[in-house]
């Protein structure tokens, strides 16, 4: 198997990117890490005329965290944010997200970036950024622009991106001191995309929830938020009905599509399981003393 | 389309070597076709089964989800790299000889490279996270119940465990 042809650039700068991205319109595709446009590729599912590859563009591969702030590069590698234990450290979601996103050799080429504006519904970073308020960061021949993650996918593996934008970054809150986070999923094999994937972030005042975010991977044709879920547990000390209810609203916010992987009503079910798991282990870590 | 030619520069197992390559080559089309170095494996060719994992810099990468462009200017470490032709075996290999930890060895290559960089990176690793780590590579023949066997052994050795 190999690709169609295509002509390859590899630019320094992001001028040069936009400007390429320019003059060849909608028959140029960037290329980050490849684990994802390679094998579409390959099978022949996407035909560029032109690839533009970032991984020349320094100012992309850096990243920091600064004031309770994760700001993240897209052409920073997944494993790069994995073996940074300032970060997971802060951080238990991203750290359990990243444990399960494909494999170590995956992790070591594919980007931030990349998996973001793939929007693959199933992928972790976009459920993550969901579940800590992320912003991400855009540039286009019409300047710079910021989208909140909730709105980032506009559909099945689509984004609100135009085709002559490229993403720079995200921006996502870490969590401080009384907030919890976790990440649960279900593959069918390690490394295998996520079923069904849950992302939580909960904040406790004594033993009260004062805040949760819920972002479900896998249970739509885009990675959503759970509203309904994160306002009933708001308020609640995560007894055992209040969970219930949080867990059932999150399950029929959903609308999963059913394929090989597992019928409507399973994925449903993942949803509400997973929901209660990563809530209760996000709360039990708000309330720990620190 | 005209075919698009690009000369880039890379250390293959310790030897600068300048290739001109079609921008729609895979590492793994160059590292076989142009280079001869055809212990590198392609299974699915897609990413998910680890045959043809290289090490790119030192980490792993699967060399069928990478063009050879992507590689200009990094070094790369296949199955040929690991030893010589007539020196003794890399540990990693004779730790899979003495526990016979193949059968056909499609998937050998990959797996060894994998196990290097487990061990590089986490050489007080507990035991229980190689088969986590190793779920990267697919064999078809062997059950993997050896292939781990030879991992641990090689970490216990390591840990002095
Ligand atoms: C075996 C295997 C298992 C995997 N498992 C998982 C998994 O469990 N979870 C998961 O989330 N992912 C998984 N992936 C995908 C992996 O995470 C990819 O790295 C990621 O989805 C895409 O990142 P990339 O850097 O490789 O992007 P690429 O493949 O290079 O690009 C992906 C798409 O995004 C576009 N793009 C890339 N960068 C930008 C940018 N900066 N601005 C605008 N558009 C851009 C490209 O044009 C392309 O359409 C897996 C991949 C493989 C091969
Ligand atoms: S051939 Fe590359 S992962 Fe299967
Ligand atoms: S030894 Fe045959 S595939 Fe692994």
């Amino acid at each position: 198997m190999i690709p169609a042809p295509f002509s390859y650039f590899a630019p320094d700068t992001l001028e040069e990117a936009l400007s390429l991205l320019g003059e060849y319109g909608e028959s140029a595709k960037i290329l980050a890490g490849g684990q994802s446009l390679l094998p579409l590729m390959a099978f022949r599912l996407v035909r560029p005329e032109v690839l533009v590859d970032l991984g020349g563009i320094e100012a992309l591969s850096r990243y920091e965290l600064a004031g309770g702030r994760l700001t993240i590069g897209s052409m920073v590698t997944h494993r790069t944010i994995e073996l940074d234990h300032r970060i997971t450290s802060r951080c238990d979601m991203l750290r359990e997200a990243l444990d399960v996103l494909g494999h170590v050799a995956i992790r070591n080429v594919g980007t931030v970036g990349g998996s973001l504006a793939h929007a693959d519904p199933a992928g972790e970073w976009l459920a993550v950024a969901l579940a800590l308020d992320g912003r991400i960061m855009v540039t286009g021949p019409r300047g710079n622009r910021d989208v909140a993650a909730d709105g980032f996918a506009t559909g099945w593996m689509t984004s609100c991106l135009s085709p002559d934008e490229i993403v720079t970054g995200v921006r996502l809150d870490m969590p401080g001191p009384g907030t919890g986070s976790a990440f649960e999923e279900v593959a069918r094999r390690h490394g295998d995309f996520a079923v069904v994937g849950v992302a939580a972030r909960v904040s406790v005042e004594g033993e009260a929830v004062t805040g949760a975010r819920i972002a479900l991977a896998g249970a739509a044709s885009t990675p959503i938020r759970a509203h309904r879920a994160e306002a009933l547990l708001t308020g609640t000390t995560l007894s055992g009905p209040d969970l219930d209810a949080a867990c059932e609203a999150a399950a029929s916010e959903t609308d999963p599509v059913a394929d090989l992987h597992g019928s409507v009503e399973y994925k449903r079910r993942l949803a509400r399981v997973l929901t209660r798991r990563a809530v209760s282990r996000a709360y039990r870590r708000a309330s720990a003393p620190a | 389309m005209t075919r698009d030619l690009h000369s880039i520069v890379l250390n293959v197992n310790g030897d600068e070597v300048t290739v001109r390559v079609e921008a729609r080559q895979t590492l793994a089309g160059m590292l076989r076709d142009q280079l001869g170095l055809t212990g590198t494996n392609l299974g699915c060719e897609h990413g998910v089964c680890g045959a043809c994992t290289v090490l790119l810099g030192g980490r792993t990468a699967r060399s069928c989800t990478l063009l050879a462009v992507q590689a200009n200017g990094r070094s790369v470490t296949t199955v040929e790299g690991l030893a010589a032709d007539g020196d003794p075996l890399h540990p990693v290999q004779q730790a899979f000889a003495d526990h016979h930890a193949l059968q056909c060895g499609f998937c050998t290559p990959g797996f060894l490279l994998t196990t290097i960089e487990y061990l590089d990176e986490e050489p007080e690793a507990d035991p229980d996270s190689i088969r986590e780590r190793l779920s990267a590579n697919l064999c078809r023949c062997t059950g993997y119940h050896n292939i781990v066997a030879a991992v641990k052994d090689l970490l216990e050795r390591r840990t002095g465990r």
